[in-house]
């Protein structure tokens, strides 16, 4: 007879262990089945920079994180309910972040006395009463994996592969899911290319569900219902996908063909991968010899006509500067993607963190304002790849685009967009040769795209100063000054087109959380639980974070305070006191995780109550 | 679905030398070898048949890089060291553009080497003219990664202590498919060698020995004087022996231990002589290391191979990727994946 199940609004899990014992899969197979079950959701990989770090160290543990709910989700959730340790370490590297009461499963065959040292334990800590603030299942997923999958024929070092899916299956038990995603998903993964592990993984996986029916260890399991999700079409995304995506979107939008120079590096990746997939599009990807290469061969691509994009992480940035000021001299289209790393240097490769925005405001040589535009979630990379790509043609400008690292790993359900409710980008190439001035403007200021091959428009660009109109080598002293300002005036021009700030909560009020980028849930969860309290405190994310909305300045004074959340110390807020000398309040954190929602919670209400 | 203006080509049987002068004033020193090159390029390029709009020059910075500024054509004076990397974005959109690259000894080689050994590998059908004057001009007067051991200049007051690069040597290395190398007073023979580039598949380079008359004066006049030139200028051609000087009576051999000597062609006869092979790469750096002033210094093509260019094998790839896939649009892309329904 099954056992019965509880009914629980919002579960938030965490599977971690070794960075080669498969975590991130067995969360993403957890994620996609969540997902179809009709939970609203939202993914936290967690993951370290080695590719595979001293098995059983601290510093290879892999975590991957899911917070699934019955009602709307913003974060990954602050507190896992449940933790999956494959190992001592992972034990060691996440128990902290287990709430009391919490479930805890350990693979007890990992627990032997080499991975307890090395994970710096002197005593098992499921046997000498460390854990008694939580509900610990000791299983012995290792042998039990073996003993299932024996009659395959995989040798032992194989065999202990599908140890993940007995987890995985153990778990989906415990929250009475439907496996058929995960089973059709080894079938088409595994079974043309190696048939014995199909088999064993399948095998792996029936044996954890079953092993939760059927043994004493667990009274009941627990059931985490659909959430009132906007009827539609989803699949599920992640940053780096969605911000591919929005470009071959963006490409399509404005006829031009897509170029992607770029050079590998974390967390950004991910994006020039997807991108080199499509070529059957007409993507055209070029992994050049090094950042800087990358963004000049995207430079070219713009001369040429095409839709150039270039895309990095922070380090890159740093080498990327001087071309990107080639690229605003030369008012040349150009969609520069920083997905934003833990930092100075090489920093934390694989953690988040919002300490480029300073640098992408700033970080050139000589007076060069550029649009900067941010995206606030997984799926809102999508959008903001194309608003980028409708700044950068409309006014003829290099434009940044920041993620950061949370929002490139990430996954939520993406309602599937309709490409045809998306407004067309016009791309009007310079054709006619009677009296063409290759720096005359439109009313955007921007200047004619005149592209190689179009008889009579031949012209000369350069880093040189250029002289108004003619864009011929000027060394005028008053036409400098002119230029500086009319580039300036250009990018400052970009704010007539940002549509009304919208405001989450009262239009008024006593706080408001002003963020951008990946903050965006954490603070959307905390403010929606400060308005649960009656309290009037509201949200606004910003997406564009050069030029600023034009209402941004009278949005900020209708509030008693303004607190800003970021994940660096105090980027945003250094330039909002610049530009409005504003009375604000900066909160920060850098330590290469996001925001939890309690922590945003409690500046709320310090600032309700006066205390800041 | 390309936004490309389909305009009608210009005729480029029409062109001439004027076509292709803009109307900026030239501002090398006078004197300098930049004239020429200038010049001869100019004289060429109508002679290609390739429509006016159809170039584009790319260089970086240094007194070469102003090359574009006087050149009627499309063009970009980028930055420092990397117009080989602009140009690849040029040409691996629009592979039917013809790009050229103009470089110095200090952009190419110092700050842009990099780039430039990339571009070479790659061999994106750039045409990249390299001049060489063995010295910073534009920064006034500093020594450069081709100045001799020893050079005495305003950052070596004690004389400079880097070895050179070989550039020749240095473009062999990294797989160049066509390479060469012109002097700057040469003008019938630098007209001869841009064509030659013009008309290669892959990426060609061209070294071209240029005299910097404020800074590095005579640095290449063994080889330009009327009088020593023909002992020291040894011209390639493929298949042909190598001989020099002023009757042509000296020319190259091997010895046991593949070192080259110079010989009296009397003395061995002309079939003792070593034949130039441009698809050679043993004998294309044996060539290179023909170093003033123990050897003559060869000038001509010393290597050209095919060798299916990057360009051409990038487009190929994305036409058969379309028929592999025809008819996609990006909301295909979009839902391929696990996509449910949410009612």
């Amino acid at each position: 007879m099954a056992k019965a199940h509880e009914i629980l609004d919002a579960v938030t899990i965490r599977f971690a262990g070794d960075s080669g014992d498969g975590m991130q899969l067995t969360g993403n197979q957890f994620t996609q089945t969540s997902a179809l079950a009709g939970n609203d959701l939202a993914t936290f990989p967690d993951f370290p920079a080695e590719i595979r770090a001293p098995a059983g160290s601290l510093a290879g543990v892999s975590g991957f994180q899911l917070n699934f709910s019955s009602h709307e989700v913003f974060t990954h959730g602050d507190t896992p309910d449940v933790l999956v340790a494959m190992n001592p370490a992972a034990l060691k590297v996440n128990l902290e972040d287990l709430r009391p009461g919490g479930i805890l499963i350990a693979n007890i065959q990992a627990f032997g006395d080499k991975n307890l040292e090395r994970a710096g334990y002197l005593e098992n800590p499921l046997e000498d009463g460390s854990l008694s603030a939580y509900r610990v299942y000791p299983v012995d997923i290792t042998t039990m994996t073996l003993n299932a999958i024996a009659g395959v024929g995989l040798n032992q070092r194989s065999a202990v592969r599908s140890k993940n899916f007995f987890a995985l299956g153990l778990v989906y038990w415990l929250f009475n899911r439907d496996m058929q995603h995960t089973v059709a998903w080894i079938e088409s993964h595994f079974r043309q290319r190696d048939p014995l592990v199909a088999d064993a993984n399948l095998q792996a996986l029936n044996a954890g569900y079953n092993y939760g029916e059927t043994a004493e260890l667990f009274t009941h399991s627990y059931m985490v219902k659909k959430a009132p999700i906007a009827p539609g079409r989803y699949r599920n995304i992640t940053g780096n996908d969605a911000m591919a995506l929005g470009l071959v979107a963006a490409a399509e939008l404005s006829g031009l063909e897509l170029f992607l120079g770029s050079y590998p590096i974390t967390p950004a990746s991910d994006i020039l991968h997807f991108l080199s997939k499509q070529k059957h599009l007409g993507v055209k990807t070029f992994q050049a010899e090094d950042e800087i290469a990358a963004v000049a061969s995207a430079i070219g691509a713009a001369f040429a006509g095409g839709l150039a994009v270039t895309t990095t992480s922070g380090p890159g940035i740093a080498l990327k500067g001087e071309a990107m000021g080639l690229a605003m001299m030369l008012e040349l289209p150009l969609i520069v993607i920083n997905v934003q790393r833990g930092g100075p240097s090489t920093g934390l490769p694989t953690k988040t963190e919002q300490s480029d925005l300073l640098q992408v405001l700033f970080g050139r040589n000589g007076e060069c304002p550029l649009p900067v535009v941010a995206a606030s979630g997984p799926g809102d990379c999508f959008d903001t790849a194309i608003e980028a790509a409708r700044i950068a043609v409309r006014h003829m400008v290099p434009v940044v685009v920041l993620s950061d690292g949370y929002l490139a790993n990430g996954a939520e359900p993406w309602r599937v967009p309709d490409m045809s409710t998306y407004a067309p980008i016009p791309v009007e190439f310079e054709t006619n040769a009677e009296d063409f001035q290759p720096y005359r403007r439109d009313e955007n200021l921007a200047r004619p795209w005149a592209i190689p091959g179009t008889p009579g428009l031949e012209h000369r660009v350069g880093g040189l100063e250029k002289q108004d109109v003619t864009g011929n080598v000027s060394y005028d002293p008053a036409n400098h000054e002119h230029m500086c300002r009319l580039r300036a005036a250009k990018v400052a021009k970009v704010a007539d087109h940002i549509p009304p700030t919208a405001i989450f909560g009262p239009d008024e009020g006593d706080v408001l959380v002003l963020g951008w980028g990946g903050t965006f849930g954490a603070i959307r969860a905390a403010v929606d639980h400060a308005h649960a309290q009656g309290k009037a405190v509201s949200h606004v994310h910003l997406r564009h974070l050069n030029p600023f909305p034009n209402d941004l300045e009278a949005i900020m004074k209708r509030f008693r305070r303004v607190l800003v959340p970021e994940l660096n110390l105090g980027q945003l807020a250094f330039v909002l006191r610049g530009r409005y000398l504003a009375d604000l309040v900066s909160y920060t954190k850098l330590q290469g995780k996001p925001f939890r929602e309690a922590e945003l919670a409690q500046q709320i209400d310090a600032l309700l109550e006066g205390e800041r | 679905m390309s936004k490309y203006p389909n305009l009608p080509a210009t005729d480029a049987a029409a062109l001439t030398r004027k076509d292709f002068a803009t109307d900026q004033d030239v501002r090398w020193c006078p004197g300098c070898g930049d004239y020429s090159i200038l010049a001869q390029v100019q004289r060429t390029l109508p002679t290609l048949g390739i429509p006016r709009e159809d170039y584009v020059f790319i260089s970086g910075i240094g007194c070469s890089s102003r090359f574009p500024y006087y050149m009627d054509t499309y063009g970009m004076h980028s930055i420092h060291g990397r117009a080989p990397a602009v140009a690849s974005g040029v040409k691996a959109l629009r592979p039917e553009l013809n790009v050229w690259v103009i470089t110095g000894d200090g952009d190419a080689l110092s700050i842009g080497g990099n780039h430039l050994i990339h571009a070479l590998r790659r061999n994106i059908g750039l045409k990249i003219i390299l001049f060489n004057n063995r010295i910073y001009g534009l920064t006034k007067g500093q020594y450069s990664p081709t100045s001799e051991v020893g050079k005495r200049t305003k950052s070596t007051p004690m004389g400079s202590l880097d070895y050179p690069f070989n550039p020749i040597s240095l473009m062999l290395g990294a797989e160049a498919t066509f390479v060469a190398r012109a002097l700057d007073i040469d003008a019938k023979h630098l007209q001869e060698m841009v064509t030659r580039m013009a008309a290669h598949e892959g990426t060609a380079i061209l070294e071209i020995y240029q005299n910097c008359n404020i800074f590095n004066d005579g640095a290449f006049a063994y080889l330009t004087d009327r009088q020593t030139r023909p002992q020291h200028e040894l011209k390639l051609e493929h298949g042909k022996p190598l001989r020099f000087g002023p009757k042509n009576e000296k020319g190259i051999v091997l010895d046991r231990q593949m070192r080259p000597q110079v010989v009296e062609v009397e003395a061995v006869g002309e079939d003792a002589l070593l034949v130039h092979d441009e698809t050679n790469p043993t004998l294309s750096y044996l060539l290179s290391q023909l170093v003033h002033p123990d050897f003559p210094t060869p000038v001509g093509v010393f290597r050209s191979i095919e060798r299916p260019s990057y360009d051409a094998m990038f487009t190929a790839q994305i036409e058969d990727a379309k028929k592999r896939k025809p008819g996609k649009t990006v909301q295909d892309l979009i839902e391929d994946a696990h996509v449910w329904t949410v009612e």
